[in-house]
C-alpha cells in the first residue's frame, strides 16, 4: 500500500500499523468506486432527456406529419395544363421565413382528374422545371427528366416525381403537405409504387453522351 | 544608464519568475518549441500542417467577428450577410477573408495529407497521428459543408435539399435521418439553427481538440526524419534509429526549422488577404426562396467531385455506391498506417503509393473540372435563345426548314447542340445523319433510350416527318449518309442478286 501512500503526513492515517492502512485505503477505494457509480446513475438519467431532446426531431411518426392545405381554385388549373402553384408549409415554424414557401407542380388530367407533383426531383431534390413544348420535366442539377405524368423519362432518377394526395373542396384543390419529399418521407406523398428502372435496354447506339 | 536598464532586466526577470512560479508552462513550452529535430527534416516539405493551423486560427478569428452580425434564422440570415456585405465597414472583407481562408485550408490539409502519406511520415510510431489527421481532415470538410450552410442562399437551400436526398437513402432510419439533418419535416429556421451549432460549437471545439492531440503527438515523437531510399521503419529499431539521428544532427526547432514554417505561414495568410482584397466575398447568391425555381444550385468547390460522380452514376448503382464508398474511403485512410505500420518510407520505393495520389489527384481534378461546366445539365434556354445556325438553312426544303423548327420548339437543344451550342448531354447533332440512318433517328426521337427521353407523345406525325428529314440533312462537312449495312445484305438475299456498286462502296467497305 506504501506506493499509494507516498508522502508521509498526507494521510492521517500514518499512525496505523499496514494493515489499518490497507483497511481504510479499501474504505476509500469502496467510498470513491460508489461515488463513481452514483454519477455513472445520474448520468444515465440525465442523459434520457437530452438524447430524447437532441432526437426529438426524428420522433414524428412517418405519416403524422402535415396537414390538408389549398393550393387554389379548381378554375386557376386549365384542363391539359400543367402549372406551378404555390403555398406556405403547414408544417412551418415560427422562423423559417421564406423558406416555408414550397412550390408544386398542378397537372389538370380531366375536370376531376388532378395530378400535383412535388417540385423535388426524385434523385437529389433539386427543383425540377416544366417544359411544355416537349412535355417534360427537366431537373438542372444532374439531368434528370420526367415525362407529363410524371413518370421518369431518363437521367439519374430511380423514379418517378414524387405526388401530394389532392382532393376538390367545393372550388378548391387541396392537397396534403408536410414533409419535405425524399425517398424515405414520400409517406405524405401519393401512395405510388416505386417507379423502378426496367432492366437496361441494349443500346441501340454506341455514341450516347455517356458511352 | 547601465544601471537602470540592468534594474529594468532584473525587474522584468522577476516578473517573469513570479508569473512562472504560478504558471509553470512557460518554460516547458519553450522547450518544446526548442526541442531538438534531425536537421535534414528542416524542410520546405515540412512547412503545410503548421500552415493549416495557422489558417485555423484566422478562421477562428474571422468566424468569431463575423458572428457578431450574422444572425443564425432562416428568414434573417440572408439579409445579414447582404448587410454585412454592404453596409457594416469591411463586413465584406471579413467575409472573403473567412470563406477564401476556408477554401486555402483545404487545400493545404490535402497537401499536408499527400506529403504525409508520400514521405510515409505515418508508419511507426507516427500512426495514430495519421489517424487523428484523417478525422481532422473530414471535421475540416465538415466546417466546409457547413459553412456553406450558413452562406443561406439558394445554393445552401438546395444544397441541404441534396443532403436530406442521400440521407433519405440510408436503408430503415432513412426518414429518421432526414429529419435529423433538417431539425424537422422541411428546410427551414431549425435547419440553419443546428447547421449554425455544429459550424459554430460542436466542430470548432473537436477540431480545435484534434489539432492538440495532433500536435501533442507530433512532439512526442518528433517530426519525422527525412525519408532515404532503403532506410526501412522497423518497430524494433526506429526510435533507437531516430534518436540516434536526432543527438547526432539535431538542431532546435525553434528557430532553426520553424522559421522556414513562419515564412510559408505568412506567406499563405498574405494569399488569403489578396484574394479576398481582389476577388471578393462569395456570396450569397439568390434569396433563400424555394418558390424561385429558375436556379441551378451547385455545391462548393470542394464538393463539385462529389456533386460530378452523382450525375455519372447508373440510378441503381447510385445508393449502394453513396452507401458504400464513403465507408470504405475512410475505413481505407484510418487502416492505412496499421497496415503498412513499417517498412520503406521513399515514394521511389513506393511505386502504388505515388500511383495510387496521381490517379486519385487526376481522378478529383477530371470530375471537380466537370462539375464547373456540368455537361450533363440541359440548357434550358437554348431552346428559345440560340437559333438554328443559318448555314444550316442553306439550300433546305421547305419541310426541312419546318423541321429545323420543330428542333427548336421541341427543346431538343436543350441536350444536343450545333454548331457548339446547346446543351451537352445528348450527342451534338451537327453531323447526326452519317451516325444514323433516317430509320434510326426516327426510332431514337420517338422511343428514346440511351438515355433519352421518348418524344413519341410530344411530336404528331407531321412534325417528326419534319424534324427527321431536316436532321437528314446534318452530315457535317460533307460526310456519306449513314447506311444500314444489314438491309442492304437482306436485300441483296432476298432479290439474290448483285447490289449497286455505289450501295456495295458506301456499305460494305470496311
Amino acid at each position: 500500500m506504501s506506493e499509494f501512500l507516498k508522502h508521509p503526513g498526507e494521510s492521517s492515517n500514518d499512525a496505523l500499523p499496514p494493515e489499518g492502512k490497507a483497511a481504510a485505503h479499501t474504505r476509500r477505494v469502496f467510498l470513491f468506486k460508489l461515488a463513481v457509480g452514483m454519477n455513472a446513475l445520474v448520468g444515465a438519467v440525465l442523459a434520457v432527456p437530452l438524447i430524447g431532446y437532441l432526437l426529438g426531431p426524428t420522433a414524428k411518426k412517418k405519416s403524422g406529419v402535415g396537414a390538408w392545405i389549398t393550393i387554389g381554385d379548381v378554375t386557376d388549373f386549365p384542363v391539359g395544363e400543367t402549372r406551378l402553384a404555390e403555398f406556405r408549409s403547414p408544417v412551418a415554424t415560427f422562423d423559417d421565413g421564406d423558406t416555408a414557401k414550397v412550390s408544386c407542380w398542378v397537372r389538370r388530367v380531366s375536370a376531376q382528374k388532378f395530378q400535383v407533383f412535388a417540385i423535388n426531383c426524385a434523385h437529389l431534390g433539386c427543383p425540377v422545371r416544366w417544359f411544355s413544348e416537349s412535355k417534360l420535366f427537366l431537373c438542372p442539377c444532374h439531368g434528370g427528366a420526367y415525362y407529363e405524368d410524371g413518370s421518369r423519362a431518363s437521367g439519374p432518377p430511380e423514379r418517378g416525381l414524387f405526388e401530394y394526395r389532392y382532393r376538390i373542396a367545393g372550388n378548391s384543390l387541396v392537397i396534403h403537405a408536410g414533409d419535405m419529399p425524399t425517398l424515405a418521407t414520400q409517406a405524405s406523398c401519393k401512395d405510388k409504387p416505386l417507379v423502378q428502372i426496367a432492366p437496361p435496354t441494349p443500346e441501340t447506339r454506341s455514341t450516347t453522351w455517356e458511352g | 544608464m547601465g544601471r537602470l536598464n540592468e534594474s529594468k532586466t532584473s525587474r522584468g526577470l522577476k516578473a517573469y519568475a513570479w508569473l512562472e512560479h504560478r504558471l509553470g508552462l512557460i518554460k516547458p513550452l519553450t522547450e518544446a518549441a526548442e526541442h531538438p529535430t534531425p536537421s535534414n527534416n528542416a524542410s520546405w516539405w515540412y512547412v503545410f500542417g503548421s500552415a493549416a493551423t495557422v489558417l485555423l486560427m484566422l478562421q477562428v478569428v474571422t468566424g468569431i467577428l463575423l458572428a457578431l452580425v450574422y444572425s443564425p434564422s432562416a428568414s434573417e440570415a440572408w439579409t445579414s450577410l447582404n448587410f454585412l456585405n454592404h453596409n457594416v465597414a469591411l463586413g465584406w472583407y471579413l467575409r472573403a477573408l473567412h470563406g477564401w481562408g476556408s477554401d486555402f485550408m483545404i487545400a493545404i490539409v490535402l497537401i499536408h495529407m499527400v506529403q504525409v502519406f508520400l514521405f510515409g511520415s505515418y508508419k511507426f510510431p507516427r500512426e495514430l497521428t495519421w489517424i487523428v489527421g484523417v478525422v481532422l481532415l473530414l471535421l475540416t470538410l465538415g466546417m466546409a459543408f457547413t459553412g456553406q450552410v450558413m452562406r443561406f442562399d439558394q445554393d445552401a437551400y438546395w444544397g441541404l435539399g441534396i443532403g436530406a436526398s442521400i440521407s433519405s437513402r440510408i436503408p430503415v432510419i432513412g426518414a429518421q435521418l432526414v429529419h435529423m439533418v433538417l431539425g424537422g419535416p422541411i428546410i427551414g429556421g431549425a435547419t440553419l439553427s443546428r447547421f449554425f451549432t455544429l459550424h459554430v460549437f460542436v466542430i470548432p471545439g473537436l477540431l480545435l481538440a484534434g489539432v492538440g492531440v495532433h500536435v501533442f503527438m507530433v512532439l512526442r515523437h518528433g517530426v519525422s526524419d527525412w525519408p532515404m531510399p532503403g532506410r526501412l521503419v522497423r518497430k524494433a529499431t526506429y526510435e533507437r534509429e531516430y534518436h540516434e539521428l536526432t543527438e547526432k544532427t539535431g538542431i532546435p526547432f525553434v528557430p532553426d526549422a520553424a522559421w522556414k514554417d513562419a515564412v510559408f505561414a505568412a506567406a499563405i495568410i498574405f494569399a488569403v488577404m489578396a484574394c479576398a482584397f481582389f476577388f471578393g466575398p462569395f456570396g450569397p447568391g439568390g434569396q433563400p426562396d424555394p418558390t424561385i425555381i429558375q436556379t441551378a444550385p451547385k455545391p462548393d468547390f470542394a464538393f463539385l467531385w462529389i456533386y460530378a460522380v452523382l450525375a455519372f452514376l447508373p440510378p441503381g448503382l447510385e445508393t449502394p455506391v453513396l452507401l458504400v464508398a464513403p465507408v470504405l474511403g475512410i475505413a481505407a485512410m484510418l487502416l492505412l498506417p496499421l497496415i503498412a505500420s513499417e517498412g520503406e518510407r521513399h515514394w521511389a520505393r513506393r511505386p502504388v503509393a505515388v500511383l495510387m495520389v496521381s490517379v486519385i489527384a487526376v481522378t478529383l481534378g477530371i470530375f471537380t473540372r466537370l462539375g464547373t461546366y456540368t455537361p450533363w445539365s440541359p440548357i434550358m434556354n437554348a431552346w428559345s435563345s440560340d437559333a438554328v445556325p443559318v448555314k444550316y438553312m442553306h439550300d433546305r426544303t421547305p419541310l426541312e426548314r419546318e423541321g429545323a423548327l420543330v428542333l427548336q420548339d421541341k427543346q431538343c437543344r436543350s441536350c444536343h447542340s450545333l454548331d457548339g451550342h446547346g446543351g451537352l448531354r445528348g450527342p451534338e447533332l451537327d453531323s447526326v445523319a452519317s451516325r444514323m440512318t433516317e430509320d434510326q433517328i426516327v426510332r431514337q426521337v420517338l422511343q428514346g433510350g440511351g438515355n433519352m427521353p421518348a418524344y413519341g407523345n410530344a411530336l404528331n406525325p407531321s412534325e417528326t416527318k419534319a424534324l427527321v428529314s431536316f436532321l437528314m440533312t446534318l452530315r457535317g462537312d460533307g460526310l456519306q449518309p449513314a447506311i444500314d449495312a444489314s438491309r442492304q445484305l437482306t436485300h441483296t438475299a432476298q432479290s439474290d442478286a448483285p447490289a449497286s456498286p455505289t450501295h456495295v462502296n458506301a456499305g460494305l467497305k470496311p
